[in-house]
């Protein structure tokens, strides 16, 4: 129980995810199919997020006291970059620092994350406009309704 | 080489970003022109040049070794590094050369099937996708590869259904592939957020390095191989993961099907090889299973089912593309073999199919621009009516059927060499099975063409009427294409066995250049 | 004249005959007599080939002649076997052109120029076929063969010779396709070559359930041998002038089946892997049916030349029998089968086409009398019906003799019964034949008598089954050199008792 609650961060994600896909899956109209695809790819959002955790971290931007410091926390600071990286790897963990003394955040998942929000959004746009189309030429969003009015095309396309 | 004095010193030096970055940005000028011709001019302009970058690419590859390029001057594990070596140079130049080939047939095809109004956007969202496919072959970051993975794959959607003025299915089609793609790369990168979990990475080579630090044991580890390829496994439409394919293919423009079909599941399969053998280590037991049981198993399983279907199917986009899949289920085979030859094998597969399925794509092209024919009976009397353009057809045919002195003969041997050598008969049973099958669908197709009469209108068989000549010149170059490398096997024989080559020496290739590696041609 | 030469001459008169002949096309005598002297040409390299190959086994006539995708290369290598199948195939189509000279013009049919054409491209594919030195040159020739020979199936153009065409291109190129080219692939991979050697490519000690699997994919695939059930298109073929039927039924398609089959069984198997594989014993009976079921068809048959394809059918399969039971016998049995049947059937046919020619009867029960009028045909139909039944003085004899010693050695003594069966069958369905034209009354005594007055006109298509008629006769008596020809091919331990 006590990991449960540990790595509840996990245990969000794994819902979301498979309720996302779950929804992709089981439903027959397009937006919802669009809406669980979010559900879906916010949960990998969720997930690298979270992994990215530094518990104590400061946003990672030097801050202008830390350049008056000895050179070796400018090497320092790059390095607690690179270190936190590897910090974040593993469970959302307490952050090991070493010669900064400043302790990062660790940018780099959330990078990542925007990446994969703006592909995200891109392939909803791009989606909602199918839908949009799908609904001018069909009439219907619905798949199996679309199915239906394909059938005797469809036929055609089978072998005689 | 004396080749390589005539090269331009920017290919050397700049040209693994220049192949991505001159069609993205080129793609921006090309969505904002509202002249069509211009935008195909500079598409053309664009492919050409990146069949000459490739080219010189693969040349200074073969020569010199692996080429490492920082993008920005970054030098990994902080910046994105590229890295172009035996594996993935020809994939450059085979998806360049396809794009130029099939940018030459746009021309009338593109004009009979897309608005005038929208073909600007239609050339920049091509450009778009190919820039993509280049990005993913070409990058060595985890990251880098999701990215150009969505640049290619969302573009491609937006093409995809562009086919809808021809034929409406074009719009679901697209939607089923968009979902389906989507979810397979957000599973890619769900593996590659967990690698980096264990790894704290996201160059390739700094990956296996840490890779073979942690060993094979770690599970997360084991969980990320199995979102990657799974992941991957959509996108290279493995069977049963392969349902968008065949309506995609069917129902896009043929411009664009000609292209995706020799080049979008390559690039996919590159990237398998790319994780499974030199970041992964092969050696492990958990990948040894899997590329045994579920690359080759999946293979097999592909290839039959797949050819089963096509059979049945009366649409002959249709036919060709789940003959598509049932090709990328040999490829799978050759691979999931891991010996030498095995991978040999599947990588000439590779190329090779890109070349035959090309040029049967753009014949089929050709019968729609002409006659409006999609369906295998409407085929009838194609012999007489479209010569040319069936003759080119009927050689990539027997080329997917395997007859000595084509290109697919030469890989589907190999293939049965690996097996055989692995002791897998059943292996060589079923590509039997299925190049029988393959000579019923394809023999259908010729025998409505050749041996049926020429349909009548009104009771005046209807005349001769051969495609453009900007449809003929890719098409033959792309047929011939097939039987050279099926008599003159040397050169592409010569590129797998080099890409076998590093999939064998394992992660080794990778670590040697990593985080240290000063950049050879890199910018500053 | 050195071997290689006369190698490069087999391919080489044949095909400038092809390409001289469209040239000519317009000025039938000359176009006649490209065929005529190219035939000619042929026959007297060939026989010096045969001559050579007789006398220095040791030195056997090659030619390379090109390789492709890295393994694989097409060369000729001439061995006994072979020049054999050279020799009838040369002399065969000399005859043959003479014969079509007379039906073409007594029937004045369309697109002659064509017709030869495509015969001569032919005759370079069964040269091929005939001396290849390995499978991937034989399946090359074998691919030609088939392409060239289809618009002589389908020369007269109308519905019924197109569906002739498309069941024959499409069983051929199926079975070849599908099961040969597998076959020959996988021969490749398990032995590492095609080449062709005495005794066999496969190492000791191969496993029998592989060869099995690969000789059933060799016998189905070979269907040019018309193997049940792969025989459909050979009657479906019949839609064809016969000078087509007699090419495609004495001397090119079907004799390139059975000879690769011949060649497969000796030169790939070898005898002892043959003996080793119970696969062999499976198509033994497999041939043995064959014999007996097309002989059953043929007596149900009243078009003349749909009863002698069933017949062909049922011959063609004692070659398969021979070449399955793969002993020294049967095998050399087989081989003289080839020469005896063909020089037998093509005058069947022959006789057939100038039956239709002069007095265009197609249907046996429209024969009666008619011998009377058409003495010499009909005599050469009746010497033509013994040899392929198989009675001394004719030389059809020998084959039967042969393969009943090679099944006794066999161990197969069933089979005697089964060719003794087949004998009393081919008397059923070819003595009638001619008994009615010589021995019953004429139904039409005017239209016989027309024929009478028109006989003087058509004189090849008369003379030319006789004179093979003859040579069927004769040949009894060349057995024993053939036998000595022959024997090189087998393993030295097998060449006792010949």
């Amino acid at each position: 129980m006590a990991t449960l609650f540990e790595h509840f961060n996990f245990v969000v994600v794994i819902v979301l995810m498979m309720t996302g896909l779950y929804v992709v899956f089981a439903s027959n109209n397009m937006i919802k199919k669009l809406v669980g695809l979010s559900v879906f790819q916010t949960s990998v959002f969720l997930l690298y997020i979270s992994l990215g955790k530094v518990v104590g971290g400061q946003p990672p931007i030097i801050a202008e006291e830390d350049l008056h410091h000895a050179p070796e926390a400018g090497a320092g600071v790059a390095k607690a970059g690179a270190d936190a990286a590897h910090a974040g790897a593993g469970d959302v963990a307490h952050g090991a620092h070493e010669a900064a003394e400043v302790l990062y955040s660790n940018p780099l998942p959330h990078v990542l994350i925007l990446t994969a929000i703006v592909v995200g959004v891109a392939t909803l746009s791009i989606g909602l406009a199918l839908v949009v189309r799908t609904r001018e030429v069909y009439g219907t969003i619905e798949e199996d309704e679309i199915d239906n009015l394909d059938y005797h095309k469809n036929l055609e396309g089978a072998a005689k | 080489m004396q080749i390589m004095s005539i090269l331009p010193e920017w290919i050397l030096s700049h040209g693994a970003a220049s192949i991505v970055v001159i069609p993205l940005m080129l793609a921006v000028l090309t969505a904002l022109n509202p002249n069509a011709k211009l935008a195909w001019a500079t598409v053309l302009g664009v492919t050409a040049l990146s069949v000459f970058t490739a080219l010189g690419l693969l040349i200074q590859v073969m020569t010199h070794g692996p080429i490492h390029y920082n993008m920005g001057g970054w030098v990994p594990p902080l910046g994105i590094g590229y890295y172009i070596d035996g594996l993935n140079a020809p994939i450059l130049l085979l998806i360049s050369g396809v794009a130029l080939l099939c940018t030459i047939y746009a021309l009338p095809s593109v004009a009979a099937e897309v608005e005038p109004k929208k073909k600007g956007p239609f050339y920049a969202a091509f450009l778009i996708s190919f820039a993509g496919l280049l990005g993913m072959v070409v990058t060595a970051d985890a990251f880098n590869v999701f990215v150009f993975l969505e640049v290619s794959s969302i573009s491609t959607y937006v093409l995809v259904a562009m086919g809808a003025s021809r034929d409406r299915r074009a719009l679901t089609s697209s939607f089923n592939y968009l979902i389906m793609g989507s979810i397979g790369a957000t599973f890619f990168v769900i593996g590659i957020g967990f690698l980096y979990m264990q790894t704290g990475t996201l160059n390739m080579m700094d990956i296996a390095r840490v890779l073979q630090e942690i060993g094979p044991g770690d599970r997360v580890v084991q969980l990320a191989f199995a979102f990657i390829v799974i992941g991957l496994g959509l996108k290279l439409a493995m069977f049963p993961l392969h349902m968008w394919l065949p309506g995609a293919y069917a129902y896009a423009p043929s411009f664009f099907t000609a292209f995706l079909a020799a080049t979008a599941t390559k690039a996919a399969l590159y990237l398998l090889l790319r994780f499974t053998f030199t970041v992964f280590d092969p050696s492990w037991d958990y990948i040894a299973t899997a590329l045994m049981i579920l690359l080759s198993g999946m293979g097999i399983l592909g290839m039959l089912a797949a050819s089963l279907q096509a059979i049945f199917q009366n649409d002959i986009r249709r036919v060709l593309a789940y003959s598509s899949v049932a090709q990328v289920g040999y490829m799978l085979l050759g691979i999931g073999m891991a010996t030498t030859l095995g991978l040999t094998a599947g990588y000439l597969h590779m190329l090779n199919h890109a070349m035959m399925k090309g040029a049967l794509f753009i014949a089929v092209g050709a019968f729609w621009y002409r006659f409006g024919i999609t369906q295998v009976s409407d085929m009838r009397g194609l012999g007489k009516t479209m010569p040319w353009t069936m003759a080119a057809f009927t050689v990539a045919g027997i080329s997917l059927i395997g007859v000595p002195g084509t290109a697919g003969f030469v890989s589907k041997l190999k293939l049965a060499q690996a097996a055989a050598e692995n002791g897998w008969w059943w292996a060589i049973g079923v590509i039997v099975t299925t190049s029988i099958m393959a000579i019923i669908y394809i023999g259908r197709m010729i025998e409505q063409a050749y041996f049926q009469p020429v349909p009548e209108i009104d009771g005046k068989p209807v005349v001769r009427n051969e495609a453009p000549m900007a449809m003929l010149i890719p098409l033959w170059i792309m047929a011939a294409a097939a039987l050279v490398f099926g008599i003159q096997t040397e050169w592409s024989t010569s590129l797998a066995e080099a890409a076998a080559h590093v999939l064998d020496a394992g992660p080794n290739t990778l670590i040697p250049g990593a985080i240290d590696a000063l950049p050879d041609a890199g910018g500053h | 004249m050195t071997p290689e030469l006369a190698l490069i001459l087999i391919m080489l008169i044949p095909a400038c005959a092809a390409i001289l002949i469209p040239l000519v096309g317009r000025w039938q005598n000359v176009r006649e007599a490209v065929s005529i002297i190219a035939a000619v040409a042929l026959l007297g390299v060939v026989i010096w080939l045969v001559r050579f190959v007789g006398l220095s086994p040791d030195n056997r006539p090659e030619l390379f002649l090109i390789e492709f995708a890295g393994d694989f290369e097409l060369k000729l290598k001439l061995e006994p076997l072979g020049a054999i199948f050279a020799a009838i195939a040369s002399s065969l189509w000399l005859v043959n052109t003479i014969f079509t000279i007379g039906y073409m013009r007594g029937n004045k049919e369309k697109n002659q120029t064509r017709f030869y054409t495509c015969v001569a491209i032919a005759i370079v594919a069964v040269m091929g076929i005939a001396s290849a030195a390995n499978l991937i040159t034989l399946f090359v020739f074998y691919e030609i063969l088939t392409l060239s020979t289809f618009p002589l199936v389908t020369h007269k153009g109308d519905a019924k010779a197109k569906k002739g065409g498309r069941i024959y291109l499409l069983i051929l190129m199926a079975t070849s396709l599908g099961l040969l080219l597998p076959a020959v692939m996988g021969t490749h991979v398990l032995a590492g070559t095609t080449d062709f050697q005495v005794g066999g490519i496969f190492p000791a000690g191969f496993s029998t359930t592989a060869a099995g699997i690969l000789l059933f994919l060799f016998a189905f695939g070979i269907g040019k041998a018309a193997l049940m059930p792969i025989h459909p298109w050979l009657p479906n073929a019949m839609v064809a002038p016969t000078p087509v039927s007699a090419l495609l039924h004495a001397v090119a398609v079907v004799k390139a089946g059975v000879f690769t089959m011949l060649k497969v069984t000796v030169y790939i198997f070898g005898p002892d892997l043959m003996s080793n594989t119970p696969a062999s014993t499976v198509l033994v009976w497999i041939a043995a049916i064959s014999i007996v079921l097309a002989s059953v068809i043929a007596l149900r048959k009243d078009n003349l030349k749909a009863r002698l394809a069933y017949s062909t059918i049922s011959q063609l399969a004692y070659i398969t029998l021979g070449a399955m039971l793969a002993t020294s016998f049967a095998i050399v049995g087989g081989g003289i089968q080839i020469v005896m049947h063909a020089w037998g059937k093509i005058t069947l046919f022959m006789c057939a086409g100038a039956i239709y020619t002069v007095a265009h009867r197609t249907e046996i029960s429209s024969l009666n009398g008619l011998g009377r009028t058409m003495p010499w045909v009909f005599g050469a139909f009746l010497v033509g019906s013994l040899s392929i039944i198989g009675i001394p003085p004719m030389g059809g004899s020998w084959p039967k003799f042969f393969l009943m010693a090679g099944a006794l050695d066999a161990g197969q003594k069933f089979l005697l019964a089964v060719l003794i069966v087949s004998s009393i069958l081919n008397v059923a369905y070819l003595v009638p034949v001619a008994m009615r034209g010589f021995l019953l009354k004429p139904d039409d005594p005017k239209s016989d008598a027309h024929v009478a007055e028109i006989l003087a006109k058509h004189r090849f298509v008369r003379f030319a089954p006789v004179f093979t008629a003859a040579g069927a006769f004769l040949l009894f008596f060349a057995i024993g050199p053939l036998v000595e020809y022959l024997k090189p091919i087998l393993p030295i331990n097998m060449t006792g008792g010949l």
